[in-house]
């Protein structure tokens, strides 16, 4: 099908306010202002939109959250914090088409209330940062943005805020207490965000490539969106691939289109005419999965059912020349660094699983390190922490393991170092006795 | 590729920055920062961006004059500034190179990279070499992947990146 968010790729100057209007740009915005905004949240459940920042929730859903007549300003967020390995789609829809974005961000505002909204993008974009507030700016001298638009007696303030380099500030969590000047800390839920969020205020926050789907929802239904995709999983979906494959880069097509599709078709398959060993399907938080399960389709439910989670759509693939111990030590070199320090079993969990890892690549593996490894992933994650990076960093030590658990053995089977000996950074640890009290349970 | 032309780094020696002030375009701009919110401690990230960009690095002087502006203590200033990871705590040289070294573009050859640019300017990670033109850094995933390996040069992302590719960019690099 023909590309939706994505739509203006190849158009020149498609970052500029006058190709946006050329293409129909906020004649959406117009529409929804029109509506009154339970209209507008109506309109976006039925749609059936879910949350592509990772969790995959019902964004109209989020939206009804937001109590309507509490006396406090409301706060919408469009989170462009994108760091999560093997994403990299909100980066391309602020290259080809910022004012989609923006258009989506003050629909979504106009819905629940907002008068202010921020974007918080990741610190290393700074350009893409420039990028949007240039598009902010020509927007409010059209009036698209700032007070009365379109005509109407309703404000709206888009501010960029700009992240500085920590992962979890993609948490929606972490992500409020940055912008209020804090470290990046996730908060316990509840309360929610849409009830107590940014400065105390009810907030939602939305993934870019959400909010960029919402402007297609307004102007052509709720129900046209839900015709794309599958049954739960509607609409189209960006998927990045990235790693072995010949032609690595963004693709859209609709939710449901099997990982085969893309990888053999989009991209025109694995690199130097190798074979494909495994796959990551939504970005480095996701579970890898086999070659065998590459007729997976790419929607919410069948890669969970699969084993994984569609998470970001971040697919990064493998060939057969890939050392899944290596694999599996770099990935948990991305968590431990990412691990915010606050949750014991996070801090201390990736550290740990890192070090037993890197020890086993390097010829020092012993063997009560794999049943070490599944119980700091059952430690660590379900509920253990208070924001998902526990279980970010388990699904990768458990997948890795059962999949590829051959590759473990083979590398601790060929040892030849003695097993005291102490390598790593971290000095390795006995056992915890925290763990034999969860085993006992 | 790259858009943009990459500029070096203005970076203030520790003498400059042990007592900064801020001047009329600074506070200015502060203002403007503080107007976007409805609490003036969210202005902290922000204005430490505005000072990293003036001065190159954040010293204890600098977080000092952030947190006395803003009526945060120092050590919660030192607190924010140092759970982010862009927030430079020493002077870094006039261009730094962050190189990605996460899983996507692992696998497309960025250990290979690492060892050129080692070599090439005779530094580790964390180094700055002795001219004080290049300080090298090896972070985590840059948000790029499709284009891997990637490289950061101060603003501006450098993609596909091989050793002569990269060589080239590094010898094409202003004063």
């Amino acid at each position: 099908m023909e590309p939706l968010l994505l739509a203006a790729r190849g158009v020149k100057n498609s970052r500029a306010l006058a190709s946006y209007l050329n293409r129909g740009g906020y004649k959406a915005l117009a529409k929804a202002m029109a509506m009154d905004p339970a209209e507008v949240i109506d309109e976006v459940k039925a749609s059936g939109v879910r949350g592509r920042g990772g969790a995959g929730f019902p964004a109209g859903v989020k939206w009804s959250f937001v109590p309507k007549d509490l006396p406090k300003p409301k706060y919408m967020i469009c989170n462009a914090d994108e760091s999560e390995p093997g994403t990299f789609k909100d980066r391309e829809l602020i290259l080809v088409d910022p004012h989609e974005v923006l258009e989506g961000i003050a629909i979504a505002s106009y819905a629940i209330g907002a008068h202010t909204a921020y974007i918080y993008i990741r610190g290393e974009f700074v350009r893409e940062a420039e990028i949007l507030e240039r598009a902010i700016a020509e927007a409010r001298r059209k009036h698209f943005l700032g007070k009365d638009i379109v005509g109407s007696e309703y404000d709206l303030e888009i501010h960029v805020h700009r992240g500085a380099g920590a992962y979890i500030c993609g948490e929606e969590t972490a992500l409020i207490e940055s912008i209020e000047g804090k470290r990046g800390q996730p908060r316990l839920k509840p309360p929610f965000p849409a009830v107590v969020g940014l400065f105390g205020c009810p907030t939602v926050v939305n993934n870019v490539e959400t909010l960029a789907c919402v402007p297609h929802i307004i102007e052509r239904g709720g129900a046209w969106f839900a015709s794309i995709g599958t049954e739960r999983s509607t609409g189209t979906k960006l998927f990045c691939v990235s790693g072995h494959v010949e032609r690595p880069g963004v693709y859209e097509a609709p939710m449901g289109t099997t990982f085969r599709e893309i990888i053999d078709g989009m991209c025109g398959g694995i690199r130097n005419g190798r074979k494909l060993k495994a796959f990551i399907p939504g970005g480095s938080s996701a579970p890898i999965l086999p070659a065998d399960r590459v007729d997976t389709p790419a929607d919410f439910d069948s890669v969970a059912e699969a084993g994984s989670m569609l998470g970001s759509g971040g697919v990064i693939v493998m060939d057969d020349t890939v050392d899944m111990v290596w694999a599996l030590e770099n990935l948990l070199t991305f968590y431990a660094h990412e691990s915010c320090g606050q949750c014991t079993p996070c801090r201390e969990g990736s550290d740990w699983a890192l070090d037993i890892v890197r020890r086993i690549r390097r010829g020092y593996g012993h063997a009560g390190d794999l049943e070490t490894l599944h119980r700091i992933a059952r430690f660590a994650s379900q509920g253990m922490t208070i924001c998902p990076l526990g279980d970010a960093f388990c699904g990768p030590i458990s997948s890795f393991l059962e999949h590829f658990g051959g590759e473990f053995e083979a590398a601790i089977a060929a040892a030849e170092k003695p097993a005291t000996t102490v390598l790593p950074i971290l000095p390795v640890r006995s056992d915890h006795a925290l763990f034999e009290t969860e085993e006992a349970g | 590729m790259t858009e943009a032309h990459t500029s070096p780094l203005v970076v203030a020696d520790v003498e400059a920055v042990e007592n900064p002030t801020f001047d009329e375009g600074m506070e200015s701009k502060i203002q403007r920062i503080l107007k976007r919110y409805p609490d003036q401690d969210a202005a902290l990230l922000p204005v430490l961006w505005l000072c990293q960009e003036r001065w190159g690095w954040i010293s204890p002087g600098v977080m000092r004059a952030v947190g006395q502006r803003l009526d945060l203590s120092p050590a919660f200033v030192e607190s924010v500034t140092s759970f982010y990871t862009m927030y430079q705590l020493r002077p870094p040289g006039k261009y730094l190179l962050q190189v990605c070294t996460t899983l996507s573009c692992q696998l497309c050859g960025t250990s290979g990279l690492v060892e050129h640019l080692k070599e090439k300017l005779g530094i580790d990670f964390g180094e700055t070499t002795a001219d004080g033109r290049f300080t090298l850094v090896d972070v985590q995933c840059l948000g790029a992947c499709g284009e891997a390996p990637v490289v950061q040069i101060n603003n501006d992302y450098y993609t596909n990146l091989t050793a002569d590719s990269l060589d080239e960019i590094l010898d094409g690099l202003d004063g």
